[in-house]
């Protein structure tokens, strides 16, 4: 998989969630917000299915979910 | 599958025909309501046990004999179509967000209950002669009753009613709710909330940090204690009153805070009250120059306590078998989403 059909996959599927609303690669998902646990859980799961990779315990990090390229990094360095 | 003695029923899934009422509706129009089915169904809707249906009929035939007989405000997602009944169990479940060991499902056929033993063996069947006696089987018999008990069914009807407005606001997740207009209050817990907050620790499983059960006297000691702060969490908005949905036990010993116990409600999982929790408590300690950890027990269900965890600043220092020793970085301020009104009651 390239990393620009990572980058799609992760886009299409930011979609379900940000609407109206035009996010470029390194909008901050979380930002100064709190996070709401079933949007956070729904990512994780999404990168599992989608990618077939296990999130572990010591990738649950901000750091790796943030933003699209954020994400885009950590999917790819686990493929 | 849990002890006997431990196992709590929280729905029961109805069949219809010769069931809930005497006769084949295809066949006959004029069926008639059993009055057993009838007891038993506002017996356990008063212990706040919920109730459903999965039926092989019309569904629109079924659903006005159901209005007919006054029954359809006491059937959360009622399942009538012509799948298997398991598919129908499985579903109702997975709608209202429970464990299919918390299912009992009543069919008089033996074949229907094989048919759903067979795929789900943790649902609990019972033959519909037996009706009359469920109410006195120990797994309909919640330790407590509380206020939230006794109106449980009144808050999945008012969650339906959101969800469904909720997937059909085409807008960003946030502008639908900020337009719930929801208040969340956090106040220490007094006497009177002790039975919810025991229920709480017995019931809640998936977004429960340690699976620690306490009895109304620990908790009532907890309450009372210099080293604990027992803090209970409601949530409202403008569909109604979600109950007294979360619970934490906190310890504190000089200046280290433990949080030994966190859980919310499944019902407000996409609401983002657990972090509101998190920061009051972060916002606590930082005050107080305390340092923050947290005990987690992961299990099968819980992960997405451990995500909310590991999301909101929170980093492991220790690990055994069975347990996980967090600590917080405090040093990154955050405040309470806009969407809420967030009441801290002292």
């Amino acid at each position: 998989m390239t990393i620009e059909e990572i980058r799609d996959k992760i886009r299409t599927f930011l979609s379900k969630f940000i609407k109206n609303k035009e996010i470029d690669d390194d909008f901050d998902l979380f930002g100064s917000k709190l996070l709401n646990s079933m949007f956070a859980m729904q990512m994780v799961m999404f990168v599992e299915k989608e990618f077939k990779i296990k999130v572990e315990n010591k990738d649950l990090k901000i750091d790796n979910f943030k933003s699209i390229n954020a994400l885009k990094s950590f999917v790819s360095g686990k493929l | 599958m849990k002890p006997i003695e431990e196992r709590k029923i929280k729905c029961v899934v109805w069949d219809l025909d010769n069931t809930l009422w005497d006769g084949v509706l295809l066949e006959d129009k004029n069926v008639t309501l059993r009055q057993e089915a009838l007891e038993t169904i506002k017996t356990l809707d008063s212990r706040g046990i919920l109730h459903s249906v999965a039926s092989k009929n019309d569904f629109d035939t079924a659903m006005s004999k159901i209005e007919e007989f006054g029954l359809k405000e006491y059937f959360l997602y009622p399942k009538i179509n012509w799948n298997p009944k398991s598919d129908s169990v499985l579903e109702i479940t997975k709608l209202i967000n429970i464990g299919i060991d918390t299912i009992a499902f009543i069919d008089d056929q033996p074949f229907e209950r094989d048919e759903v033993s067979y795929a789900l063996p943790d649902v609990l069947c019972i033959d519909s002669l037996d009706i009359s006696k469920v109410p006195r089987l120990p797994e309909m018999m919640p330790r407590f009753i509380t206020e939230d008990s006794k109106n449980r069914r009144h808050m999945y009807m008012a969650d339906i009613c959101r969800n469904k407005i909720e997937n059909e606001f085409k807008g960003p997740q946030e502008e639908f709710l900020a337009g719930l207009n929801m208040v969340f209050t956090i106040s220490k817990a007094k006497e009177e909330d002790l039975k919810r907050a025991e229920e709480l620790t017995v019931r809640t499983h998936q977004l429960n940090t340690t699976g620690y059960t306490y009895s109304y006297e620990e908790l009532d000691r907890f309450r009372k204690s210099d080293n604990h702060k027992l803090l209970i969490a409601s949530l409202t908005d403008k569909y109604g009153s979600y109950g007294k949905i979360g619970l934490v036990l906190l310890e504190c010993v000089e200046n280290l805070y433990t949080i030994k116990l966190l859980l919310m409600s499944c019902r407000v999982m996409s609401r983002g009250v657990g972090s509101i929790m998190i920061n009051h408590i972060r916002n606590m300690a930082r005050k107080e120059g305390a340092v923050l950890r947290a005990i987690m027990v992961p299990s099968e269900v819980n992960r997405m306590m451990y995500v909310t965890y590991k999301f909101s600043h929170f980093t492991e220092i220790e690990e055994s078998d069975s347990l996980v020793l967090f600590e917080n970085d405090l040093t990154t301020v955050q405040d309470f989403p806009e969407y809420v009104d967030v009441k801290i009651v002292d």
